[in-house]
C-alpha cells in the first residue's frame, strides 16, 4: 500500500467537450493551477456517460472519478446532461451498498468560461481523495478469492497449552 | 486409528462425506457425517426487499423450489399481516400437491425403488432404475417421465415456471388460472392418482411380498426411537401447505402442536466445529446427544415423521393405505426407518388426490387472487412442509419491507442428527472385527442413509441409482490392507 | 469427435449450485433417451456412481463434453473446477452460477466474518461457545477437514478457460433440448459449433423482445412495489406500470415466462450481447425512464428503488467489473501459482488388494 504522506490520488474525469473541457482548456491556457492528478477524458456530452466507464475506471485503479457536463439547461444535445444526473444519482446510491464512499464519484456542472471554478473544483477534490485514502480496487481483486480466510472465530482469549 | 473415508457421497443436497474410525479390533469407534457446503443465505437475504424471497430462496434448492416459494410467500404475507384471497391460497396448495406427486415419484423409482425391487445385494449393475424398468416392463420409465412432466406443467401454469416459479407475492399471486387449463389440471392429476396407486401395487407386491425385504425393513439395524414431527391440519391429518407443527414422542404421545409463530419455542440448533451444518433438536427435550429415546432432542421429519405425527389422512384413499400400513407394522409410531419409503408413496397418493380436490373446488378459476396489503409490515413466520422435512422461513423487516434479520430451518437439516445415527448404527452393524466388508455391506449403509431422501431426488432412466463409494482399510501402520470400491 | 466408434464422453458437475440446473436438464423429457443414445455419462454426482477418483484417472481431455454448473464457493468447488477443465474438451459454464455468480453472489456484499456470524448466531441457535466451523479440526480419532470457504465467490471463467457460456437460472428446458440437438448434430458431422467464447442456448435480443406485453414511452414518476400494484395490467409493460423490470438489459431465450406469469423480470438470463457489466447497463435502463429534471424530485423517485444494488447485480455480481463490495475483500490473500489448500483426505494409491 502507498504511503498516505505520498499518496497522489489518481482520478478519472470524464468531460463534455462544450462546456467544461473547453473550461479546462481555458483554465490551462491562462495558466491556473490545478493538479496533475485528474486525467482528463472528452466525451462529446456528458449525456454519453455510460455508468460502465465509471465501474471501470475505479475496478482498474483509480481512487475517484469525476464527471463534469454543461449547466442543466445549457446542454449542447438540449436535455442529455439531464441523463447524467439520473444515471449519476442512481449509481451513487448503488455503490453505497458495495462500500465505496460516495466522495468518491462526483457531478460537477461548469460552463465554458468558468475555468477558475473548475480548477478550484479539481484541486479540492484531489485533497478530498488524499485525505480519503486510496481505493487499490485492483490490489484487492490481485488475490483472486483464493486464500482462505484464517480459521474465522469470534473474539476468544488464547490459552496457554 | 483406522480411518475409512467415503468421499464423496453423491444423490444428496450439494455434496457429503462420511469419516468412520475403527478402534484397534477392527470395530467402529465412531463415524462423523460432515457437510462441506455453505452459501449463506441467511446474511445476503439481509437488505433484499420482502417480495423477493419467494424467488431468492427458490435458489436454495433447485429441486424443491416449490417448498421454499411457498415457506418464502407465507412468511411474507405474515409479514404484512395480510390474509391472501382463498383463491390464492388454494392455487399454491394446488401448485404444491402436483410437486409432492413429481418429487416423491423421482426420488421412490430413481433411488429407492432399486433397492427393494432388484434387492440390497443384487449386482451392482442392476440396482439402478434400468434394472427396475427390466424387471417390472419398459413402461415404468414411460410413467415416470409422464408423471415429471405431467408435475412441472402444473407447476408452470400456475407458477410461472417449471424450476424457481414466480408468482407469489405479498398477499396472494399475480395469475390465476383459465377453465381451460383447469381442465387439463384435473385431467393430469386424475392420472395421478391412478399412477400412485400404481405404485403402491407395486411396492406392496415386490416388497411386502417378499420375506426377506420384510424382515429387512423390520429389522433392528434400520431402527430409531426418536421424537417425531410434521404439520398436520385442524383435525390433525397430514397437509403439507398449512396447519400447525406436531410433535410427538418415541411413544407416539403428542407433546404439542405449535402455530409458526412460536416454533422458536420447540427448536433449537447446535453447531460442531467440522461441518457447515447445524443439528436441530427440541428445545423442551433436551440436547442429550446423537442418542434414541424419550430423553433425547433427537427428531426426524419426514414422511414417516408425518404419518406418526398425525392422526390419519384427510384424502379416503390415502386413509386406508395409512390404516394398512399401521395395522402392517404393529401400530404407532412406526420407527423403522426403511418404511419411509412405504410412507413416501401413501403421501404420493394423498398429494394426488389433493391435486384433484383443489383442480375442482369453485373458487379455483376465480380472478380473485391477490389481496393488496395494508398494514406496515414486521416480522413473520412462514412453515410448510418440504418432502423431505419441515421447512421454517422467518424475516423480519423495517418499515419498508426491507429484510433486516432472517431464519431459516431447512427440510433436510432437520433430519441431520438422525441421519448422523442411522449411518453410524449401520455401519457399526455391519462393519466389525472379523466381518469381510463387501458391496452388500456397502449398499446396507448407504440404504441408512437414502431413506431421508436427503434434498436430492434425480434421475429419470438410465442412470444407475448407484452411490460410488471407496473404502481405503489402513492398518494400524498405515498400510493399505484392502481398497474396496463399488461402481466407481 | 467420437474415436473408435466409442459413444463420446458427457459429464455434469455441480459446484456451489442448487439442483435446479440438473432438474432443468432432466425437464428435456423422452431427449435424455438422446443424450444416453449418442453421449457415455461418465460422471454425474446427483445422478450416477463415478468418484473423482475415477475423473482423476481419466486421460487428460477425454470428456468430450462436461457441463459445468455451480459457482466457486470454496476450494472444493475450485479444485474441481480445475479437474473438470484438464480432463474436458468443451467446458460449459451451465446456468447463472457458473457463468456470473447468481444468487449466492449476493454473499459478495458481505464479509465472511459477517456470514459466519449470522449464519452460527441465529435465533435459533444454541451456541454458547461461539464455535464455528474450522477448516481443519482436531477430533478425538483422528483430523477432520472440510473445504475452505472463499471471501469472495467467483465465476467458473475466473478460475478456468471456458468454451461456452449457456446462462440462465435455469437454463430454460427448451433451449438445453435445443443445444443438445446441435452437438449431437456436430458429433454426426451435420452442424458446425459455434467459435469458442460464445454464449449458447439464448436469444440475440433482450427480454422485452420476447414479451407480449405493450410497450409505449416509458415514463416513471414512482417505483411501486408488486404487491402494491393495485389493479395490475396484464397487457401493458410492467417497468411503464412502475414496476422494476430487468427486462431491458436481460439477455432474451427464456421467452419472458415471468411478465407473461405476471411477475417482473428479474434478470435471471444475464446480460445482453456485448455488456461489459449488467448491473451498469440496467442503471442506464432505469434511469432513462425516469421522468424527472429536478435534482430532490429524482431522488425522491429513486427512494422507490429500495435495494439498487440487489435490484441490478442480483444474479451478475460476482461477473461484474468490482465483483465484491470492498469489505468483502477482505482476508483475501495472493498466490502465484493458482492452486489450492487441499481439502479432501489424500486418495490412497491404486495397489493389489491383499488378503485378509
Amino acid at each position: 500500500m502507498t504511503d498516505q504522506e505520498h499518496f497522489e490520488p489518481v482520478i478519472i474525469g470524464f468531460t463534455c467537450n462544450w462546456c467544461s473541457y473547453r473550461a479546462a482548456d481555458l483554465a490551462g491556457t491562462a495558466r491556473m493551477k490545478y493538479p496533475p492528478n485528474v486525467r482528463l477524458i472528452r466525451l462529446m456530452c456528458s449525456g454519453r456517460l455510460d455508468p460502465t466507464f465509471v465501474l471501470k475506471a475505479l475496478s482498474s485503479g483509480a481512487d475517484a472519478v469525476l464527471i463534469t457536463g454543461c449547466h442543466p439547461g445549457e446542454c449542447h444535445y438540449l436535455e442529455q446532461n439531464y441523463k447524467a444526473l439520473r444515471r449519476y444519482l442512481l449509481l451513487r446510491r448503488t455503490l453505497a451498498q458495495m462500500g465505496i464512499e460516495p466522495q468518491r464519484v462526483k457531478l460537477v456542472w461548469a460552463s465554458a468560461a468558468e475555468g477558475a471554478r473548475l480548477a478550484q473544483e479539481l484541486t479540492s477534490l484531489v485533497e478530498e481523495i488524499r485525505a480519503l485514502g486510496p481505493l487499490n480496487w485492483p490490489a484487492r481483486v490481485s488475490g483472486n478469492g483464493h486464500l482462505p480466510q484464517p480459521e474465522i472465530q469470534p473474539e476468544l482469549e488464547e490459552v496457554a497449552a | 486409528m483406522q480411518r475409512i473415508t467415503i468421499d464423496p457421497i453423491t444423490r444428496l443436497e450439494g455434496h457429503g462425506k462420511i469419516e468412520i474410525f475403527l478402534d484397534a479390533e477392527g470395530n467402529v469407534a465412531n463415524t462423523y457425517f460432515q457437510i462441506p457446503e455453505l452459501r449463506g443465505f441467511e446474511r445476503f437475504c439481509v437488505g433484499r426487499p420482502v417480495e423477493e424471497m419467494p424467488l431468492l430462496t427458490n435458489r436454495i434448492c433447485g429441486v424443491c423450489p416449490e417448498a421454499h416459494h411457498m415457506a418464502a410467500a407465507k412468511a411474507a404475507d405474515a409479514v404484512y399481516h395480510v390474509d391472501p384471497p382463498p383463491t390464492a391460497k388454494k392455487l399454491r396448495e394446488l401448485l404444491y400437491s402436483a410437486f409432492y406427486v413429481t418429487d416423491h415419484t423421482t426420488h421412490f423409482y430413481a433411488l429407492a425403488g432399486p433397492d427393494f425391487v432388484m434387492g440390497p445385494d443384487a449386482p451392482v449393475a442392476e440396482r439402478n432404475i434400468l434394472g427396475v424398468i427390466h424387471k417390472v416392463g419398459l413402461e415404468i420409465g414411460g410413467k415416470v417421465i409422464q408423471c415429471r412432466k405431467y408435475g412441472h406443467t402444473v407447476v408452470e401454469m400456475i407458477g410461472g415456471r417449471k424450476v424457481h416459479p414466480c408468482t407469489s407475492i405479498p398477499g396472494g399471486l399475480t395469475k390465476g388460472i383459465t377453465e381451460e387449463q383447469r381442465v387439463e389440471i384435473e385431467k393430469m392429476g386424475r392420472w395421478a392418482i391412478e399412477f400412485a396407486q400404481f405404485s403402491l401395487k407395486l411396492f406392496n407386491d415386490i416388497v411386502l411380498g417378499n420375506k426377506a425385504y420384510v424382515d429387512l425393513i423390520l429389522g433392528d439395524i434400520y431402527y430409531h426411537r426418536t421424537h417425531y414431527i410434521g404439520m398436520v391440519d385442524e383435525n390433525n391429518k397430514v397437509n403439507f401447505y398449512d396447519g400447525k407443527v406436531s410433535v410427538v414422542d418415541p411413544d407416539g404421545n403428542r407433546l404439542g402442536k405449535y402455530a409458526p409463530p412460536e416454533y422458536r419455542d420447540w427448536i433449537a440448533e447446535r453447531v460442531e466445529p467440522w461441518t457447515y451444518l447445524k443439528f436441530p433438536y427440541l428445545k423442551k427435550v433436551g440436547w442429550k446427544g446423537f442418542v434414541d429415546g424419550k430423553d433425547s432432542g433427537v427428531y426426524c421429519a419426514t414422511p414417516l415423521s408425518r404419518l406418526n405425527a398425525a392422526d390419519g389422512m384427510a384424502m379416503p384413499l390415502a386413509q386406508a393405505e395409512y390404516e394398512k400400513f399401521y395395522s402392517t407394522l404393529g401400530g404407532k409410531p412406526v420407527h423403522h426407518r426403511l418404511a419411509t419409503h412405504w410412507a413416501r408413496l401413501i403421501e404420493l397418493l394423498y398429494a394426488a388426490e389433493r391435486w384433484v380436490e383443489l383442480a375442482t373446488d369453485p373458487e379455483i378459476t376465480s380472478p380473485n387472487f391477490h389481496k393488496v396489503p395494508t398494514e406496515k409490515p414486521t416480522e413473520g413466520v412462514g412453515i410448510v412442509e418440504a418432502p423431505r422435512g419441515t421447512l421454517t422461513h422467518h424475516y423480519w423487516t423495517d418499515e419498508r419491507g426491507v429484510l433486516t434479520k432472517v431464519n431459516l430451518i431447512v427440510g433436510t437439516t432437520n433430519n441431520y442428527a438422525p441421519i448422523s445415527m442411522s449411518i453410524k448404527k449401520a455401519a457399526e452393524g455391519f462393519i466389525k472385527k472379523g466381518v469381510v466388508v463387501n458391496e452388500g455391506i456397502l449398499n446396507r449403509v448407504e440404504m441408512a442413509f437414502r431413506a431421508y431422501d436427503p434434498c436430492f431426488g434425480c434421475a429419470t432412466h438410465s442412470l444407475p441409482g448407484q452411490m460410488p463409494l471407496q473404502i481405503t482399510i489402513h492398518d494400524a501402520k498405515g498400510e493399505v490392507v484392502e481398497v474396496l470400491q463399488q461402481n466407481c | 469427435m467420437s474415436t473408435n466408434g466409442t459413444k463420446p464422453k458427457f459429464a455434469m458437475y455441480w459446484a456451489a449450485a442448487c439442483g435446479g440446473c440438473e432438474i432443468a436438464v432432466l425437464n428435456i423429457h423422452e431427449k435424455i433417451l438422446d443424450v444416453d443414445a449418442n453421449f457415455e455419462v461418465v460422471f454425474w454426482p446427483v445422478a450416477m456412481d463415478a468418484k473423482y477418483k475415477d475423473v482423476e484417472a481419466m486421460p487428460d481431455e477425454s470428456i468430450t463434453l462436461t457441463l459445468f454448473n455451480g459457482g466457486i464457493r470454496n476450494s472444493e468447488n475450485e479444485e474441481m473446477a480445475h479437474l473438470m477443465r484438464r480432463k474436458s474438451k468443451i467446458l460449459v459454464a451451465f446456468g447463472s452460477c457458473a457463468c456470473e455468480g447468481c444468487i449466492p453472489g449476493l454473499a459478495n456484499l458481505s464479509t465472511v466474518q459477517e456470514i459466519f456470524d449470522t449464519v452460527y448466531a441465529t435465533v435459533s441457535t444454541d451456541n454458547p461457545q461461539g464455535l464455528r466451523p474450522q477448516f481443519h479440526f482436531a477430533a478425538p480419532e483422528g483430523e477432520l477437514r472440510i473445504p475452505a470457504f472463499y471471501p469472495v465467490l467467483k465465476t467458473l471463467d475466473q478460475v478456468v478457460k471456458v468454451d461456452y457460456y449457456m446462462p440462465g437460472c435455469p437454463p430454460e428446458s427448451h433451449q438445453i433440448a435445443a443445444v443438445v440437438d446441435l452437438v449431437i448434430k456436430a458429433l454426426h458431422g451435420e452442424a458446425q459449433l459455434p467459435p469458442p467464447g460464445a454464449v449458447i442456448g439464448v436469444g440475440n435480443s433482450t427480454v422485452c423482445d420476447e414479451c407480449p406485453r405493450k410497450r409505449n414511452e416509458k415514463t416513471i414518476k414512482q417505483f411501486v412495489r408488486i404487491q402494491d400494484l393495485q389493479a395490475p395490467d396484464p397487457a401493458l409493460c410492467l417497468l411503464e406500470q412502475g414496476i422494476p423490470c430487468n427486462g431491458p438489459a436481460t439477455r432474451s431465450g427464456c421467452g419472458a415466462l415471468c411478465p407473461q406469469a405476471g411477475a417482473q423480470c428479474i434478470g435471471c438470463y444475464g446480460p445482453a450481447e456485448g455488456v461489459l457489466d449488467f448491473g451498469a447497463r440496467l442503471m442506464t435502463a432505469f434511469a432513462s425512464v425516469i421522468d424527472s429534471q429536478d435534482p430532490d424530485e429524482i431522488e425522491r423517485i429513486l427512494d422507490g428503488l429500495v435495494d439498487p444494488a440487489g435490484q441490478f447485480y442480483r444474479f451478475s455480481l460476482p461477473g461484474s467489473l468490482l465483483r465484491a463490495a470492498k469489505p468483502a475483500w477482505k482476508g483475501n490473500g495472493t498466490r502465484g501459482n493458482g492452486g489450492t489448500e487441499g481439502t479432501r483426505v489424500p486418495s490412497a494409491p491404486a495397489v493389489p488388494v491383499k488378503g485378509r
